[in-house]
């Protein structure tokens, strides 16, 4: 997921080479080998329009569509219908508190990680058991959280029987959105420690050294250095985390299967149910408002991303 | 004067040595870096807790159904003779896991590499092209992808037939953020460029330099990419529950509705391996920078 921050920073090095390496002028190109060259490219182009463009488009345009194939707006205005909203809403609440705990979570641990040797094996170990568990979404995890705090589970029985605490005593929710809290956090904390961690590389020792001989304190070097430094990376980290858990849907889907709870959920049971008239194209539409989203979201985050990039060089 | 300070006098030949830690301890003082003790409490606190899911899981599959007692059946029973007919559906849904996995890697490396390197010399411009393209998939998630992959696998499987390694060709692309990051960093730490032109001065022609040049300097960045591509397929639900494929998560969900603990040591199976796997990245990773120097 952490791709967006993988740095250029040959992007220079590449076009210097290039302007002074003017193979061009050594070995002039025919214009039959240049264009063998982009024939390299077409089954690559070919690939990625058929099973990517080709399907995005597709899902987003089927929305408006009726089921008879003339063109309308009523799945659109449809998003609009106080249902889908709600949907959008839980989506919105779940992403947004999963993504600031796993942003939080995730800072602390890679504020511990500080000062460990950069390919060491702690290092090693937890960024691949980071890498692990931001991957380990899915049917996996929720068996997981039902083996822990099912109606059986481990901690609930734990806590049941030794300290007399009943998790479910309002009811069993981890069926419901609230139960995907803690089964999202245990897939955001790792990405935020992928995501993060390389960021913390940014800063210097030099600059506490820099603070400290000038007499800051341990608060200010945090407050007026670390912190200005960092906050691009972490709002950046925390809209990731954010379309991370809005776009989830393998968890919920093996947790909660009565109902639709969150919108993800909601294209599963449009696509599903053809019994119900026009509820496939619903689905498009649901996969326009979902893709809105994201672009908004990913933006925001390429946008901090490149205020990232300038300090970590 | 000599002779007090003859006993420091040794102290500099040792300082080298020494200097790391000190600085260390220095950015520790000044807050810079939390203290060994504060490091091992975030650690192991936020590591014990997630360990609690996995320990549950262990736990879960030695339970004696709701008898409240312990029992081994559940992992002796997948040693019996009876077990590959038991589970056929299962391990049907693993095969199918891995040749979906072994035909996207294929994928990856027909399509994405050669055109990753393809770029790389000849077209610097379309970097940022491709680069785009490739993280596409994280703005288009697989939920949003599926809505229009069922038109197109209506197609695909009218020309290529039903088989589930067909679903491969969508999670070619939902690897490649995963498998172009992968790559890319390797390409950027070796000298293409340079290692080409030299090749070619000798007389190798191009397929010459891609295959006994490049592939060997960019082993690390296409084992990697394969790695996580196989983590990925392993893990993926989304596209197969929905396009009705059966993969080793879709019929895990369907096994754990008739024998839970069967599904959950399936399931913890697949995370040591996914884990041995990704650590195997790390260390292909971070060995990487020493031996690129020589």
């Amino acid at each position: 997921m952490s791709l967006a921050t993988a740095p250029a920073p040959e992007q220079d090095g590449v076009e210097l080479t290039a302007r002074h390496h003017p193979r061009v002028a050594l070995v002039k190109p025919s214009n039959r080998r240049r264009r063998l060259a982009y024939a390299g490219l077409t089954p690559f182009a070919a690939y990625v329009l058929i099973f990517l463009a080709l399907p995005t488009i597709l899902a987003v345009v089927t929305g408006f569509f009726s089921d008879d194939g003339s063109l309308t707006f009523d799945n659109i205005t449809g998003l609009f219908t106080p249902t889908i909203l709600a949907t959008f809403g839980s989506s919105f609440w779940l992403s947004g508190v999963t993504a600031v705990i796993g942003a939080v979570v995730g800072a602390l641990i890679c504020y511990a990680m500080l000062g460990t040797k950069v390919g060491g094996l702690l290092r090693t170990i937890i960024e691949s058991a980071a890498s692990v568990l931001a991957q380990f979404g899915g049917v996996m995890l929720a068996f997981a959280f039902i083996a822990t705090i099912g109606v059986q589970g481990l901690v609930t029985v734990i806590l049941r029987d030794t300290f007399g605490v009943d998790i479910f005593a309002d009811g069993v929710w981890l069926y419901q959105v609230p139960g995907l809290i803690l089964p999202y956090v245990y897939f955001q904390v790792p990405l935020m420690v992928i995501t993060f961690l390389p960021a913390l590389t940014a800063l210097r020792p030099q600059w506490a050294e820099a603070s400290a001989t000038l007499g800051g304190t341990r608060f200010a070097y945090w407050r007026y250095i670390a912190a200005p430094v960092l906050a691009p990376a972490f709002l950046g980290s925390l809209l990731l985390l954010f379309a991370n858990a809005f776009s989830s849907f393998a968890t919920a889907a093996a947790l909660i299967s009565q109902g639709s709870q969150i919108v993800p959920l909601q294209i599963r049971a449009a696509l599903v149910s053809e019994t119900v008239l026009g509820r496939e194209n619903m689905a498009g539409a649901l996969a326009l408002g979902m893709i809105v989203v994201m672009v908004v979201v990913m933006w925001a985050y390429s946008v901090l991303q490149a205020r990232t990039s300038r300090w970590q060089k | 004067m000599a002779a007090p300070l003859s006993p420091v006098e040794p102290a500099p030949a040792s300082a080298p040595a020494e200097r790391r830690p000190k600085s260390a301890n220095q950015a520790v003082r000044i807050g810079a870096e939390p203290s060994t003790v504060a490091r091992r409490l975030i650690l192991g606190i936020i590591g014990g807790i997630f360990l609690i899911p996995v320990i549950a899981m262990i736990e879960f599959t030695f339970r004696n159904g709701l008898a409240g007692d312990y029992t081994t059946s559940h992992w002796t029973g997948l040693f019996t003779e009876d077990s590959a007919r038991t589970y056929r559906g299962l391990y049907q849904a693993i095969e199918n896991s891995l040749v979906l996995a072994a035909v996207t890697v294929a994928i990856v490396l027909v399509l994405l590499l050669p055109t990753m390197v393809l770029v790389h010399m000849q077209f610097p411009r379309l970097k940022r092209t491709l680069e785009f393209i490739c993280i596409i998939p994280i703005t288009v998630p697989a939920i949003v992808l599926v809505v229009g992959l069922a038109p197109v696998y209506s197609v695909v499987v009218q020309v290529l037939g039903g088989s589930t390694w067909t679903l491969a060709f969508a999670y070619g692309i939902t690897v490649l953020p995963y498998a172009y990051r992968a790559i890319q960093g390797n390409l950027d730490a070796i000298p293409v460029k340079t290692l080409s032109e030299a090749a070619s001065t000798l007389g190798a022609g191009w397929l010459t330099v891609l295959w006994t040049i490049l592939l060997p300097n960019l082993r690390r960045g296409v084992l990697a990419a394969s790695f996580i591509s196989i983590a990925v397929v392993l893990g993926e639900f989304t596209i197969a529950s929905l396009l009705n494929r059966r993969n080793l998560q879709t019929a895990l969900l369907q096994v754990s509705q008739s024998d839970p603990w069967v599904a959950v040591i399936f399931a913890l199976a697949a995370l040591a391996l996914a884990f041995i796997l990704l650590l195997i990245i790390g260390r292909l990773g971070s060995a990487t920078p020493s031996r690129r120097k020589s």
